[in-house]
């Protein structure tokens, strides 16, 4: 056949055609739009709506906006600057009222000559975390630790911090870049040791008070090595019991008769000056890094053999998962004072950080949970085929995977928490939504002004919220070992 | 390897108390025990003690006490004269019509956002994410605190309403009005009034509200029993008999013969003195927390919907084309059922989070459980164990209520594993 | 030495051992050993109680709490303020977290025995009121029948409120809300037709507004609202210290002796009855555990009564409350302080 049409046909064409431009409607700009907005009557319609929806937005508030003033001491001066410079029946925005009280909504009644101490902590407290959450990537390590140092290093100097600790925030700053560019490892001792560091940063006394807080696991250390060759678990046993004797009946009189020989210390700030995003953080910190170990214990008892400390934990965790926070908050305002011994009393912050955490607790358990059940059953088959204790196969082989499989829920529980930690405001406590805020509109001045101390807020928590969501993504697609 | 036969065998020895692994879990929860009975004792001696010094008792009895105050919006008859225990009702029903109503208006809105969220259409797409996030990563408390503000504050007052010429008119030909107090709408009035059925403690149901609610039900088991038959009749001869206006009438029939039966017809409200009087008041505090809880909780359930459907596989779908499904009964046949199994248990978890969050009703003065029983309640008696005990244990009962229920129906849709 | 938070964390882990660190001994030596005075304030209502943007506390009820702190301390900044919500004042004095209650706190029966509270005097007779805008034309309490009413939950004034439209056969909603500041935010939008409160509150509430004289105070008083300065059942000295601490600071009103002329009388006053209160002749303060002038610390503190009165709420301040029943009883009010001796 093809013979025949050979000689049929008088002309081949010997050159390729150049590439004619696709049509308009296929092409460019057009084409992305027809693909993407307009395929079909239904998604022109969510488009004329989705337009309409901007449209509203930015018509309604975008003046509001726009006419911003950043600086006026009181919401008439502001009212007035509006009318001034956009003439009469204009509206906008005072966010003045964020300039003006910046360091109440960040420190609360923080005493203002001391609150370079904060900004260290929470500094150090991401040079701390460094090999933690940063541990494979050195470009945003680097980038990470040059920020934090500038921000931490600049911000202590105009809030007039003493030579002294400068010296020691860049020197430690120097010391984490230096560990993060040679070897990790040498932060790990930083960051087990931080948590005291930064409490006492926070609150301040003696320094005695934490020194011998420490020196009761060192003596614990002692008493373990001591037993560990002949008696291992009896070891294990003497250790804790030894460091709790010491925390319970030494400790603080210990402490107190250091600090009578020799005095050394920082001024002591007390819980009622914390207040607004201060105290926001110091609880949503706390409470995530005391939550994530608990809630660890939790699970791995929920799937013990044993029945006793399966049921207790499936009751505590049903418990405090049937509940509201605020209640628990309540109980910790209201009730726990029934519960203890007469005359005893302890922070409120304190109390607040533990039902925090207990709450936070349960719903980890749960979220890792589901991960030790995720995983097959062979991982557990293969730990005690190569012969492992208990413990070691859950340190080596299971907890890491399952731990792997649950970041995105464990981040948003973490999320849910910092985001719960608003409600502190019921139990009298200077939150930066609403007490802070009616605090700041108690004031002649401001008194009137809710939209903007919403939106500063607001704004504030998202970005805190949406970087760890973030972070969690990218962990999680770090950490994907598997190849799709 | 003969010391292991010999130590099977060898006589019971304190020490392997710790080293046997027989005896190790036991003595391990042998001693767990004793702590925590030793805890106990010591939370509830501390508590007696307590109780002692200040000079209280442990007892409830304060719940049969009057009450004294006043609630607005009491979906059962209540007043100042009626007992603490009343109030605790009233605060629970509270809760359970704002839960309830939450749940359903944020599912309704979470499916659809979660689907629009994987709509192909760019804008829709990236406003909806927009939403989720926005919602997401504020708390909970500020959304309830901006809506409340932006009720109050953009929302007139009744007073707006009055006169000739007035600012504000209502809206639905004159039968709704928005105020920064309620929204007024109209109720149902009857010329033909059937009385009611005394359900005791001054509860009582209308006659033609069970009828309404016979009428529905009944409906909906004729439509079932029609539907079935339409499926036999389809296995035997292959055609399916027409049903839709089968149902319909079934549906609808019953309940138009009762509205024309009980003269049944709308009272728009009308302003009166302070207020509008004439119609149902729906209190804001009530609207500002369902719309709150309502969008907050619709961004995880889109979330949640979003992950559902994308953890279909895409060869599921392939395989039910090839089968030459289409794509209606792909979607209920093959997508759905799968996609429900990863859906439903976070979608229980996110309805009890609602019931919860639902306590931040202090925020707005809606008198829930925590309102009246932990609020009012507690602080006119003082009773602030009793009262916060109660209360825990009320809302755990919710839960617990709300999972068992979930999980009945979550084993119904589970994949049944052979 | 302040405790540290490691120690609070010790004692906490310390209670969940079994070993509690009760703390023994009376309010009085509790206080003296702690160094400072916890004392259990409003979370913020200017005037009575507020923060101001660093954290220090001003108003009347405050003023009360630095007297007694320097009554007992000898120094009147050694007190640490622990706000208190409607749902928590009560419970923070009986379990002891707090030794004084000053929040503004009505006086009542159940509370007194209930509760197991002590009210040792009254530093501002108060009574509810209404308020309501102008442009409704109501001119009396009668007239609210039907209306919307704003009202703080967990108060007496939510009782009082319920008592006197029953006994009036009149209805009205009631719109509950959680603080004054969302109160005054809902009656200023509208949202209720009156708002009802101590009228003190309401005063003070009319002063911040851009125009007040839109708004008018009703003239019915519709309950009785002794505010005053609560502490726990069961330690009788320490009350007796709160009381006469009040009641000293009332007692200089009415003899004269205020913050300003106190050093010149403690060497010259020929009055005995000023010689006593200072502490000149005879040695009162034993009497209660305390020396000899804890009177005069006290009005030195933030001076008498009348001085705290003015300094705060009185009539030169935003809040512009006239002394009315809170005069002395010499010039016509209910201010009455029993005799030193």
């Amino acid at each position: 056949m093809s013979d025949t049409h050979a000689q049929t046909v008088p002309f081949v064409r010997d050159t390729m055609l150049p590439a004619a431009p696709p049509p308009a409607t296929q092409a460019g700009a057009v084409r992305w739009l027809r693909e993407n907005l307009f395929s079909g009557p239904v998604n022109t319609v969510l488009t004329i709506i989705g337009l309409l929806i901007i449209w509203f937005l930015v018509s309604h508030y975008w003046d509001w906006f726009a006419h911003s003033v950043w600086n006026a001491n009181s919401l008439n001066e502001c009212r007035q600057i509006i009318i001034d410079t956009w003439g009469e029946g204009a509206r906008g925005a005072c966010f003045a009222v964020i300039r003006e009280r910046w360091n109440q909504y960040v420190f609360g009644f923080y005493p203002p000559e001391l609150y370079w101490r904060p900004t260290m902590t929470f500094g150090l407290l991401i040079v701390a975390l460094v090999p933690v959450l940063f541990s494979a990537s050195l470009t945003i390590r680097r980038a990470v630790l040059v920020i934090t140092a500038i921000a931490t290093l600049t911000s202590m100097i105009a809030l007039g911090s003493p030579v002294i600790w400068l010296a020691f925030a860049t020197l430690v700053l120097a010391g984490g870049f230096v560990a993060s560019e040679r070897n990790l490892g040498w932060l790990l001792p930083f960051s087990m040791l931080y948590p005291l560091m930064g409490v006492w940063f926070l609150w301040g006394g003696s320094v005695w008070g934490p020194v011998f807080v420490l020196v009761g696991p060192v003596l614990g250390w002692i008493a373990w090595r001591i037993l560990a060759g002949r008696m291992p678990v009896i070891a294990v046993l003497a250790g804790v019991v030894v460091t709790l004797l010491f925390w319970l009946f030494l400790s603080g009189s210990a402490a107190e008769d250091a600090q009578r020989l020799l005095p050394m210390g920082i001024e002591a700030v007390r819980s009622d000056r914390f207040g607004g995003f201060l105290l926001s953080v110091t609880i949503g910190v706390a409470g995530i890094a005391l939550s994530l170990p608990l809630g660890i214990v939790l699970a791995l008892s929920r799937q013990s053999d044993m029945f006793l400390i399966k049921s207790l934990s499936v009751v505590f965790i049903e418990f405090i998962r049937g509940v509201p926070l605020i209640t628990l908050l309540f109980v910790a305002s209201l009730l726990l004072n029934y519960f203890l011994p007469p005359g005893t009393n302890f922070d409120i912050i304190l109390r607040v950080i533990i039902m925090v955490t207990l709450f936070a607790a349960a719903y980890m358990a749960e979220v890792i949970r589901g991960g030790l059940a995720a995983l097959p059953r062979g991982q557990y088959e293969a730990a005690d085929a190569l012969g492992l204790d208990y413990w070691k196969a859950q340190r080596l082989i299971i907890l890491p995977q399952a731990l792997k499989i649950s970041i995105p829920g464990i981040v948003s529980t973490f999320i849910g928490m910092f985001k719960d930690t608003t409600l502190v405001t019921f139990v009298g406590l200077y939150d930066p939504l609403k007490s802070m805020s009616d605090a700041v509109r108690a004031n002649i001045e401001w008194k009137g002004i809710y939209w903007e101390p919403f939106i500063f807020v607001g704004a504030i928590f998202f970005i805190i919220c949406f970087a760890m969501s973030r972070y969690s993504m990218y962990l999680e697609r770090r950490l994907q070992r598997d190849h799709k | 390897m003969t010391d292991v036969s010999a130590s099977a065998h060898a006589s019971f020895r304190p020490s392997m108390l710790i080293y046997d692994r027989r005896y190790r879990s036991l003595t391990f929860q042998v001693i767990v025990f004793i702590l925590v009975m030793a805890a106990l004792w010591w939370l509830i001696g501390n508590t007696i003690s307590n109780l002692n010094a200040m000079g209280k008792s442990f007892d409830f009895g304060f719940l049969f006490q009057r009450a004294g105050y006043d609630i607005s919006g009491t979906p059962i008859p209540y007043t100042g004269n009626d007992s603490h225990l009343r109030a605790t009702m009233v605060g629970l029903l509270n809760t359970l019509i704002v839960s309830i109503l939450g749940c359903i208006a944020a599912t309704i809105l979470g499916v659809a956002v979660g689907v629009a969220r994987l709509s192909k259409n760019w804008l829709f797409a990236r406003l909806m994410t927009v939403y989720v996030e926005i919602f997401r990563n504020i708390p909970l408390l500020l959304w309830i605190l901006v809506i409340y503000a932006v009720f109050t504050e953009i929302l007139p007052a009744p007073n707006a309403y009055r006169g000739e010429s007035p600012a504000w008119s209502m809206i639905l030909f004159d039968h709704v009005a928005l105020t920064n107090r309620y929204t007024a709408i109209p109720t149902l009035g009857m010329d033909n009034d059937p009385g009611s059925l005394d359900l005791g403690a001054r509860v009582t149901v209308n006659w033609a509200t069970i009828a309404f609610v016979v009428a529905l039900v009944g409906g909906w088991f004729i439509r079932r029993a029609i539907n079935a038959h339409a499926q036999k009749v389809q296995d035997r001869t292959g055609i399916r008999p027409a049903t839709l206006w089968k149902n319909l009438a079934v549906m609808i029939l019953p309940s138009l013969f009762l509205i024309w039966y009980f003269g049944l017809h709308l009272l728009a409200p009308s302003l009166q003195g302070f207020n509008f009087t004439g119609g149902l008041n729906i209190t804001n505090s009530l609207v500002v927390l369902w719309l709150a809880l309502t969008l907050y909780t619709a961004a995880f359930i889109a979330e949640i919907v979003r992950a559902g459907i994308l953890a279909v596989s895409r060869g599921q779908s392939e395989a039910a084309f090839a089968l030459g499904l289409r794509p209606k009964r792909t979607m209920n046949l093959v997508i759905l059922p799968q996609a429900l199994r990863v859906i439903i248990p976070p979608l229980i978890s996110q309805y009890l989070n609602l019931t919860k969050n639902s306590s931040l009703a202090i925020a707005v003065g809606y008198m829930d459980l925590r309102g009246t029983l932990g609020g009012t309640t507690l602080n006119q008696t003082g009773r602030e164990l009793e009262a916060i005990v109660l209360m825990m244990l009320i809302y755990l009962a919710l839960s617990l209520i709300i999972s068992a229920g979930m999980n009945i129906f979550n084993s119904r849709v589970k994949l049944k594993e052979r | 030495m302040t405790k540290s938070v490691f120690l609070g964390t010790v004692a906490a882990a310390t209670l969940i051992a079994g070993m509690g660190m009760a703390q023994e001994g009376s309010t009085l030596a509790q206080v003296k050993e702690r160094g400072e005075l916890n004392c259990g304030v409003n979370t913020g209502l200017v005037g009575f109680a507020a923060p101001d943007a660093n954290g220090n506390w001003a108003g009347f009820d405050v003023a009360l709490c630095r007297a007694v702190a320097a009554a007992v301390l000898g120094d009147a900044s050694k007190v640490k303020f622990v706000p208190t919500t409607g749902q928590t004042r009560f419970t923070a004095v009986s379990s002891g977290e707090v030794d004084v209650l000053a929040r503004n706190s009505t006086w009542t029966y159940s509370r007194d025995t209930d509760l197991k509270l002590d009210f040792v005097g009254v530093n501002y007779y108060d009574g509810q009121g209404f308020m309501v805008n102008k442009e409704l034309g109501v001119t009396s309490a009668k007239e609210l029948d039907g209306a919307t009413i704003c009202i703080q939950t967990g108060t007496t004034t939510e009782l009082n409120l319920a008592d006197y439209f029953r006994a009036n056969q009149m209805e009205y909603t009631p719109v509950n809300i959680d603080s004054n500041a969302e109160g005054e935010q809902q009656y200023m939008a509208g949202a209720c037709d009156a708002y009802t409160t101590d009228a003190s509150g309401l005063a003070a509430t009319r002063a911040a507004f851009a125009n007040p004289e839109n708004h008018i105070i009703l003239p019915e008083i519709i309950s009785k609202e002794p505010l005053g300065p609560a502490v726990r059942h069961g330690d009788n000295n320490w009350g007796d210290i709160v009381r006469w601490t009040l009641n000293a600071l009332i007692a200089a009103e009415e003899y004269g002796v205020t913050s300003r002329n106190i050093e010149e009388l403690v060497r010259s006053s020929e009055n005995p009855e000023v010689q006593r209160l200072l502490g000149t002749t005879d040695e009162l303060g034993a009497m209660m555990g305390l020396d000899a002038d804890w009177a005069k610390r006290a009005i030195l503190a933030s001076g008498n009564y009348g001085e705290i009165f003015a300094a705060n709420i009185g009539e030169q301040t935003p809040i512009g409350l006239a002394r009315g029943l809170n005069a002395q009883w010499t010039q016509g009010g209910l201010l009455y302080a029993p005799p030193f001796r």
